[in-house]
């Protein structure tokens, strides 16, 4: 059914030039203006998995009046079944620097940020070892813009921006209202960008390739490459960069193991595509977002299982400060166990699917809003299961 | 600069700052140290950053690798999300358990080992995973278990 | 001019100021929007969810109290959608919620209850999470009860204790489904720095923070045939006594209360504005003797400045975060614990009882007066000097018992002696009012004349809400005695709402100030927008109990504390002179460093 395919690519690990910031040296010797229009032609939608474009990013932060603003690398990469930032920051740090240098000439920054996820520590020896010779470089290259890392302590709610930025200033990751959006009031109440670690390297390598043969990967709602963590029931786990917009049928056909009952994709807030969907389902914003979680499950495993196994991380890490989020997620686990034993009817999972579609309009955040995305669909695919 | 045994507190504090957001830092800082944070090393950081003592307690607690209670040496953090757990995670813990003499949760008597369960490590590729202190282990089997666990014991 | 803007709100156009929020916009058509977290006095938080609302083009419902309006914004704030999904989140509360509410001391005026009646939340949706959870309730404070059962956390309580109290004795702990209120390390109110100024307790929408009542304890004493109970009433009750009773905000119903008092069976029915133009003469003098210590005997050890001590919050305050600064408070106890203390010796041997029958009673705007009356140095009469004190919502509730008809009560007059007073005692209600009074009376004992205000409404000192005041009075043409005073020009300033007086006691150790003279008073507003006042309490409401008191003050026929006739006989057959022996003894006090946790 679907036309595309699955094209393996290798942009963002591939090694783009043996002069160390080779593009960032050149991307500097252009003006701000000429580096948003190739972001904005080159259709990059941020890959944190909500996918904001990203030269709209930029622009609002380099129009929002402030002496002082920042860049943040949101590096706290906490979905369950995520491991590309870590991969990312392991092999091509440069990479990054260079995306959060630029990002920074583009919006007047001097002070860049990674905020690195707590069970991701063992890296900062490695990390910082890299950072001194950035600095070296960017000194040469005349740009007032050092970056510094900031580590979480293990919460997954750190990973929303405003929390993020909560967390930075000392206080509980507690997700903020918005508007005001970021770009004019971030870290310390400062415009600022703050972008996925694998947003700043697509940035890179637009500025080498030029956002024509950029585009040419992907679907036109999905532009470019993206890298996916593989897990679960697969043969062959582990990362893999591939071209936005290809039908999961023929990601199964490459990953699974010929079982596969299903795929979670997008991590425990992401969708559940059961097998019946596989071939019209597309990987990309115009069908399944996602940060680059993808869960296989084949036969032999539960999906009351694996969506007990996802509310009771949600009970846990939801921040707790709306109630739509801190109750709704008790009820979800506590209800549908109730069902399972048989202590509430199976008419019960209607209400709870009527909670959970309140969750996704009323909670503050993107974690309580999306809780409902694996529910409803694992609830609705594998219903036999949530009862017997 | 790394901070001493006995004025950990204040020589944190000269190294991160005394502004709100010097308070992570040196949060992490006394876990990196003690293990954990104590009553008595909060009420010092909030009296240095002038902020209540329930504040600094707030963020602590929000914060799952900020432990307020005391912990061994070496804590370890098996991964519960999903796919570790389809690859064996009980066992892992099983095998943890009955080497360490403890559940879940518990620190052993001479105070060198906490086992704990932890959200997603990101080592879902290599699953069943697991930290001790800051270093990830992954691919883990009983027999890699136990060989990783007594080269601790022995430290 | 702020620019306007034009949304649609069910159907109704308006313009509204740019940055308002859509709730604010509603409220201005009428349409009341439920909420939870959402205070007057508070930071938006948008953290309850139940103010909800429709917008148009948007797949979610915005938090009304958190969204400010934009042009051509298109709302509905009751459609079919927000009805389900605040009657989701209203039973969501609910299944976190105690809502045994028959045994709950906010039974009838709980904000969650109101709601549920609203929207019928009969029918349970969902299952009660409550056994599952190890809720505690701390009762060891004697001001303040804290029970986790009933909280529905949207933090009011921990924005209040921050934002107004700069306290933050409450905070948010743990995340999650454990997430809580919680003092450091879940210990008592009662052993961290919680100044007890019952803020949170005024603002929490359900009963998870009430004041300890003592309405029994009361009722068991009235009942007592043996024993002789008097009631003194603080000076901001006579103005928001009313509001607890159905009465509009801002009247003054000093007479009815009167009345009502004298009908629930008091013996005795005493006023604190007595006590307050006492304090008045006894912290004038020790002003007088600290300022001569300073100028004239140059002496080293005198502190200054000196601070005002009528506010127990202020005082606890002091203790925890300031341990230095305690002798630079004014010795003297608040005005109802001078009344204690003189109920059960002065009066009593007046009325020729025996003091251990006498059961003195105060009924105060406070929950940090319960503290107080409870301290260890409280018992300078050799018994605990005030036995039992009631906020003004108790004093609402008890008259409520009884049955009796408030409004049309007569209007009675205070018994006598320790009865009488004057307005300068009344105004010790309002931020402002203890220096206002203090210098009406300083300044005639040093100059021989009246202050240099218009009737003497000593404006430039009357506190303003939400900043610190400041005022210099220059001496002049001083009587002989006074001599070193000659041109001085006192400085003096008034905070109130402890988040001021954090900011004054900061610029006082950094030398930023230079004051002579203080008053602090713990609340916003003073002593009329007290932790103990009727709810709501918000700013609109303490302008008008404040304009209620100057308004008293107005209409008094002494208006000056040395010239209250019952203090002057006092001093001539009991305390002979201010600062004298008998004065140290009763009505002076000392302070205790707490630790700051």
């Amino acid at each position: 059914m679907s036309e595309q395919t699955l094209k393996r690519v290798d942009l963002i690990f591939g090694e783009y030039s043996n002069e160390k910031y080779k593009v960032l040296a050149t991307s500097l010797e252009r003006t701000n203006e000429d580096i948003l229009t190739d972001l904005l032609e080159s259709g990059l939608r941020g890959r944190g998995g909500a996918g904001f474009p990203t030269a709209m990013k930029w622009k609002y932060a380099a129009e929002a009046p402030g002496d002082e603003k920042f860049v943040v690398c949101n590096a706290d990469e906490g979905e369950p079944g995520t491991f590309k930032d870590r991969e990312i920051l392991y092999r091509v740090p440069r990479k990054v620097f260079s995306g959060m240098a630029i990002c920074g000439r583009v919006i007047g920054a001097a002070k860049g940020y990674i905020y690195l996820r707590g069970e991701y520590k063992f890296m900062v020896p490695e990390l910082k070892k890299e950072l001194e010779s950035y600095h070296e470089h960017i000194k040469e290259l005349g740009l007032d813009f050092t970056i510094e890392i900031k580590m979480g302590s293990g919460a997954y709610i750190c990973g929303e921006e405003s929390a993020l930025f909560e967390s930075m200033e000392g206080g509980r990751g507690e997700p903020r209202n918005k508007p005001p959006y970021p770009t004019t009031s971030g870290f310390m109440k400062k415009p600022t960008v703050i972008n996925n670690v694998e947003t700043f390297v697509n940035v890179v390598m637009i500025m080498r390739l030029g956002p024509d043969q950029y585009k040419k990967l992907g679907t036109s709602d999905s532009r470019g490459s993206k890298v996916f963590s593989v897990s679960g029931d697969t043969p062959i786990p582990g990362i893999y960069e591939l071209e936005l917009g290809m039908p999961l049928d023929r990601f199964v056909d490459e990953f699974g193991d010929g079982d596969t009952k299903a795929v979670q994709v997008g991590g425990a807030s992401g969708f559940c595509v059961p097998r019946k969907k596989f071939n019209d389902t597309v990987i990309g914003f115009e069908g399944v977002p996602t940060g680059g979680s993808m869960m296989i499950f084949n036969s032999s495993r539960s999906m009351y299982n694996v969506l007990h196994n996802y509310l009771e991380f949600f009970e846990e890490e939801s921040c707790g400060q709306c109630t739509p989020c801190r109750v709704g997620c008790q009820q979800l686990l506590k209800g549908i166990v109730a069902v399972k034993k048989g202590e509430k009817k199976a008419v019960y999972l209607d209400q709870l699917m009527k909670l959970s579609e309140s969750m996704k309009i009323t909670a503050k955040c993107g974690l309580g809003q999306s809780v409902a995305n694996s529910f409803s669909s694992i609830v609705n695919n594998f219903k036999e299961e949530m009862i017997y | 600069m790394v901070p001493t045994e006995s004025n950990y507190i204040n020589e944190l504090v000269e190294i991160h700052g005394r502004s709100r957001t010097s308070l992570m830092p040196i949060l992490q800082g006394v876990v990196a140290l003690k293990n954990y944070i104590s009553d008595q090393d909060m009420t010092e950081i909030a009296n240095e950053l002038d902020l209540s003592a329930a504040q600094v307690y707030g963020t602590a607690t929000f914060y799952s690798f900020l432990d307020t209670i005391p912990r061994g040496e070496y804590v370890i953090r098996v991964c519960k999300t999903i796919t570790c757990d389809m690859h064996g995670k009980r066992t892992i813990i099983q095998t943890m358990e009955d080497m360490l003499k403890i559940k879940v949760g518990e620190t052993t008597p001479n105070k060198k080992f906490t086992l704990l369960e932890t959200n997603c490590l990101g080592w879902c590729h290599e699953g069943p995973a697991m930290l001790i202190n800051d270093t990830p282990y992954s691919g883990l089997t009983v027999e890699k278990v136990h060989d990783i666990i007594s080269e601790y014991m022995n430290k | 001019m702020t620019k306007k803007i034009n949304l649609t709100i069910d159907g109704i156009h308006v313009g509204v100021d740019e940055g308002a929020t859509i709730l604010e916009a509603a409220s201005s058509l009428n349409i009341h929007i439920p909420s939870l977290c959402y205070h007057e006095d508070l930071c938006v938080a948008g953290n309850c969810r139940v103010c909800v609302v429709e917008q148009e083009n948007s797949k979610n419902l915005p938090a009304s109290c958190a969204t400010p309006v934009a042009e051509g914004m298109v709302i509905l704030t009751n459609s079919m959608k927000v009805r389900m999904a605040r009657k989701h989140i209203v039973e969501l509360l609910l299944s976190e919620h105690n809502a045994d509410c028959t045994k709950c001391y906010k039974n009838g005026l709980c904000e969650l209850q109101g709601l549920a009646s609203q929207m019928l939340t009969g029918d349970h949706l969902f299952l009660d999470l409550v056994p599952d959870k190890k809720y505690t309730i701390d009762m060891f404070n004697t001001a303040i009860i804290k029970d986790d059962s009933r909280c529905i956390r949207c933090q009011r309580c921990v924005r209040t204790c921050e934002e107004l109290q700069s306290v933050s004795a409450l905070g948010v702990a743990h995340k999650g489904n454990k997430m809580k209120i919680s003092t450091f390390f879940e210990h008592s109110l009662f052993e961290v720095v919680c100044t007890n100024c019952g803020q949170c307790v005024n603002r929490c929408p359900t009963g998870a923070l009430i004041e300890r009542n003592y309405i029994d304890q009361v009722w068991d004493a009235i009942y007592d045939p043996g024993k002789h109970v008097v009631v003194q009433t603080a000076p901001a009750v006579r103005v928001a006594l009313g509001e607890s009773l159905g009465m509009a905000t801002g009247r003054i119903v000093t007479g009815k209360m009167v009345a009502a008092l004298r009908r629930l069976g008091f013996d005795s029915v005493l006023d604190t504005d007595f006590t307050a133009d006492l304090t008045i003469i006894e912290e004038g003098h020790e002003l007088l003797t600290r300022l001569k210590k300073a100028l004239v005997d140059k002496d080293p050890t005198v502190s200054l400045p000196m601070f005002t001590s009528c506010s127990p919050g202020w005082i606890k305050f002091i203790e925890h975060t300031f341990p230095d600064y305690l002798p630079n408070l004014s010795t003297c106890k608040s005005p109802q614990q001078m009344f204690g203390a003189l109920a059960k010796t002065y009066y009593a041997q007046k009325r020729k009882l025996d003091p251990k029958n006498v059961v003195s009673v105060s009924i105060m705007p406070c929950t940090a007066k319960k503290f107080e009356a409870n301290r260890p140095e409280m018992r300078s009469s050799g018994y605990k000097d005030v036995d039992f004190v009631l906020t003004t919502r108790e004093l609402g509730i008890m008259i409520k018992q009884v049955g009796l008809d408030f409004e049309a009560l007569p209007e009675e007059k205070f018994d006598s002696f320790m009865g009488s007073s004057t307005g300068a005692g009344v105004i010790f209600g309002s931020t402002g009012g203890v220096m206002e009074a203090a210098l009406r009376t300083a300044y005639e004992i040093v100059t021989g004349r009246e202050v240099p205000f218009e009737g003497l409404n000593i404006l430039p000192v009357r506190g303003t809400e939400g900043e610190v005041r400041e005022a210099t009075i220059k001496i002049e043409k001083v009587k002989p005695e006074w001599g070193f005073l000659e041109g001085v020009e006192l400085k003096c300033a008034v905070a109130n709402g402890l988040a001021h007086a954090k900011t004054i006691m900061q610029n006082v150790r950094d030398g930023k100030a230079n004051y002579h003279f203080i008053e602090v008073m713990a609340c916003p507003g003073g002593c009329l927008g007290g932790g103990g006042q009727p709810i709501p309490t918000n700013k609109e409401i303490r302008t008008k109990r404040k304009a209620a008191i100057y308004q008293e003050d107005m209409g008094m026929p002494i208006r000056k504390s040395h010239e209250n006739p019952e203090i002057v006989e006092i001093y001539k057959e009991f305390l002979e002179h201010p600062l004298g022996h008998k004065s140290h003894e009763l009505l002076h006090t000392s302070y205790t460093p707490r630790k700051r946790y």
